[in-house]
């Protein structure tokens, strides 16, 4: 999925340098952040106090909580110009293993770091067919979208586990010392901060970029292209896992179908967040942005009594036009260059 | 036959030997369709020795009936697959077309051919926003019909708002479609295999089919080639999209109670048939013979799984397994093809 086209807003390593470089971070990230100022602007003016209160900021942060926790490896998957559209059906197993394991008796101290492991063991199977089989991740993950949901569905079939002690629960959907965010969100942050450091400041972070931006020339440059994507993918399975613990917890519920349809709105969220679909491209603080411009648009829409399916409408029209805005200004940049004579390759079409 | 050895002038040796290379890499190629047969055999024999009742017309009725839907939407999904696109959002078109359908009966007692016209353009109409958004701002497919899947889901629900059309609301000539057999075979299947043999021959004898395996084959040389690739693009969402148009209303035919959520997630299960019948996901190559196939082999586990009273959870982690199975025999034979191709080219010198 790599764009073979020369980068025309610069080259790859000054893409990882400058973390803080406020021109690096782009275009798209600033209409993100406005869009993120209106949304909480239309939020304040049309529902006031309960907008504005603590508890809602509570409930929109901890209402992202997996969405937000699963889009930060996901949006190194796809800035390595590959994809993993898998990410929900391994909250589901995971889910549906803690409700399973639970009904047999074992002590929660074992089962959470059980299905982490099986987690990473899902993502594994996914690293070894796109790195050592060479498949599309594409196809591959919508294979075990389909397989990870179906086996949850084995473990648990129809029911809902609902008895966890209640000192997980509870965790679930308090709040961390006396502050207004939730628990789970924390967790978020954690993984946030390290997520960042690991791809805006290490070696290993431009590996990234560099393989997404083009993976040949990286694997010339010595980058270890297929072991990184390898581990990048278990740590996206490993991640899903602590998303689906997360979410059992705060619903307090283990169901088969946790999370079903999850995987769009975590790619919405990273593609609206400037990372670009071909890889090379894109800034964690964007992605973070973007969850917090979609949960604050959920928020506010759900207060002023607008339907959950406007939400959609607006999720799905988000979406399209975080593509297309690059997309469509790189073209009318092209035509103006090519206009001047410049020869400008054709940028090929790919999935 | 070596053309090296030969002293007379390549010309007259290389049609022979070109025509034996062709006719090997079309064995191939067919192979994987016969392969699916041959599986679908194995399938129902074994089926039928362990519960003699799979093979009674009834049940095979039935399987042909649940085929109908995922099998249409299967050879929609070929034409865009085989440009090396995905069009994600063939479920959440037949679902607004199956709604339209409803309300196109129940609020304006439309003619039933009318409403098939309906819904076709219907969905065509989506056809053509997918079509242009990938032709023309050239962002991946992927990520383009997985925005529109949203938003027509979204604008599927907001204009239902709730409401559930019923079988009451609608004639009984068209619902009796669903039930009605000529000869024995079912009517609703008949749809499916009318549009799989059209679309059959225009992707296998029509310059305009050559033109959608060229482009999924290597976009840069069929645009150097002269190719009108957005067109051909365009063509084929569209065509994707009427399909699904198409399938909406035969799905308010067949299931009779419509409310927003039809057809939701089916889009996974028409490109799991379509990846199964050996249309490669990376474009320039299957047929519509082998995503039908592929609907009928994923029908027929799910009918086994059924009589055999195997737990029915298990069907989805099956399918996923046969997907990935799929793949992996495709890039298998992919590479294998290029490395004879490789090698045979190398020795013409």
């Amino acid at each position: 999925m790599s764009d073979v086209k020369t980068n025309v807003e610069g080259d790859v390593v000054r893409t990882g340098d400058s973390v803080f470089d406020v021109k690096r971070l782009g275009r798209w990230e600033t209409v993100t952040v406005f869009l993120l100022l209106m949304a909480i602007l239309y939020g304040a003016t049309t529902s006031g106090e309960d907008f504005l209160s603590g508890q809602n900021l509570n409930s929109i942060l901890s209402d992202m909580s997996e969405i937000a926790i699963i889009a930060l490896p996901l949006t190194l998957i796809i800035v390595a110009a590959e994809i993993d559209l898998s990410v929900a059906s391994v909250l589901g197993l995971t889910s549906a293993l803690m409700g399973y394991l639970w009904n047999h008796g074992w002590a929660m101290e074992m089962i959470i770091p059980t299905v982490l492991v099986i987690g990473a063991l899902a993502g594994a199977l996914n690293g070894v067919l796109v790195t050592r089989l060479g498949l599309p991740s594409l196809a591959v993950t919508i294979g075990t979208l389909a397989m990870y949901r179906g086996l949850a569905y084995v473990v648990l079939g129809d029911q809902a586990v609902a008895d966890f002690p209640s000192k997980f629960t509870e965790w679930g959907f308090g709040t961390f010392a006396g502050t207004q965010i939730p628990n789970p969100f924390v967790v978020f942050i954690v993984l946030a901060v390290i997520f960042f450091i690991v791809l805006h400041m290490t070696g290993i972070g431009r590996s990234i970029f560099a393989m997404g931006a083009n993976e040949e020339a990286a694997r010339f440059s010595g980058v270890r292209v297929k072991r990184i994507k390898f581990w990048l993918f278990v740590v996206t399975g490993a991640i899903s896992a602590l998303a689906g613990v997360v979410y059992a917890f705060r619903f307090a519920s283990a169901r088969a179908d946790n999370g079903a349809g999850l995987e769009l709105s975590v790619v919405a969220v990273v593609l609206l967040g400037g990372v670009s679909i071909f890889g090379g491209k894109g800034h964690l603080l964007g992605v973070i942005c973007a969850m917090l411009l979609l949960g604050t648009l959920r928020n506010a829409l759900t207060l002023n009594d607008v339907s959950a399916e406007v939400l959609t409408i607006v999720t799905g029209s988000l979406l399209l036009l975080s593509v297309l805005g690059p997309s469509v200004t790189a073209r009318v940049r092209e035509a103006l260059r090519r206009g001047r004579g410049v020869d400008a390759p054709p940028t090929p079409t790919t999935t | 036959m070596s053309a090296s050895t030969q002293t007379a002038a390549p010309a007259p040796a290389s049609p022979p030997a070109a025509s034996q290379k062709t006719s090997w890499i079309d064995t191939v190629v067919r192979a994987r369709e016969v392969s699916l047969i041959g599986v679908l055999a194995i399938l129902v024999i074994a089926v039928s020795l362990a519960e003699p009742r799979f093979l009674n017309a009834q049940n095979l009725r039935d399987i042909l009936l649940n085929v109908t839907i995922v099998g249409l939407l299967a050879v929609g999904q070929t034409i865009v697959v085989v440009t090396r696109n995905i069009d994600l959002s063939v479920g959440s078109i037949l679902g607004i077309s199956a709604f339209a359908t409803g309300v196109m009966f129940a609020d304006h007692s439309v003619p039933i051919p009318l409403v098939f016209v309906g819904g076709i353009l219907f969905g065509a109409f989506f056809g053509v926003i997918n079509g242009v958004m990938v032709a023309y701002a050239r962002v991946p497919s992927l990520v383009i019909t997985l925005g529109t899947l949203y938003v027509i889901r979204g604008i599927d629900y907001a204009w239902a708002h709730g409401r559930q059309i019923n079988a009451a609301d609608m004639p009984d000539g068209f619902l009796s479609l669903a039930t009605h057999n000529i000869l024995g075979f079912p009517v609703l299947p008949m749809f499916t295999i009318v549009a799989m043999v059209i679309v059959g021959v225009v992707l296998g004898r029509s310059r305009t089919g050559r033109e959608l395996y060229a482009i999924g084959s290597n976009p840069d040389a069929a645009v150097l080639a002269g190719i009108r690739v957005s067109r051909r693009v365009l063509g084929a969402f569209v065509a994707s999209g009427a399909i699904a148009g198409l399938a909406g209303v035969l799905y308010a035919s067949r299931y009779g109670t419509l409310d927003a959520v039809a057809g939701n997630g089916i889009e996974l299960m028409a490109v799991s048939a379509v990846v199964v019948g050996g249309v490669a996901i990376f474009g320039g190559s299957g047929t519509v013979w082998g995503a039908a196939l592929g609907a009928l082999l994923l029908a027929t586990i799910r009918s086994a799984l059924v009589i055999l009273q195997v737990n029915p959870f298990w069907e989805q982690a099956i399918n996923g397994a046969l997907l990935l199975l799929a793949i992996g025999l495709d890039a298998y034979l992919a590479m294998r093809l290029a490395r004879e191709l490789r090698k045979r080219s190398s020795h013409r010198v």
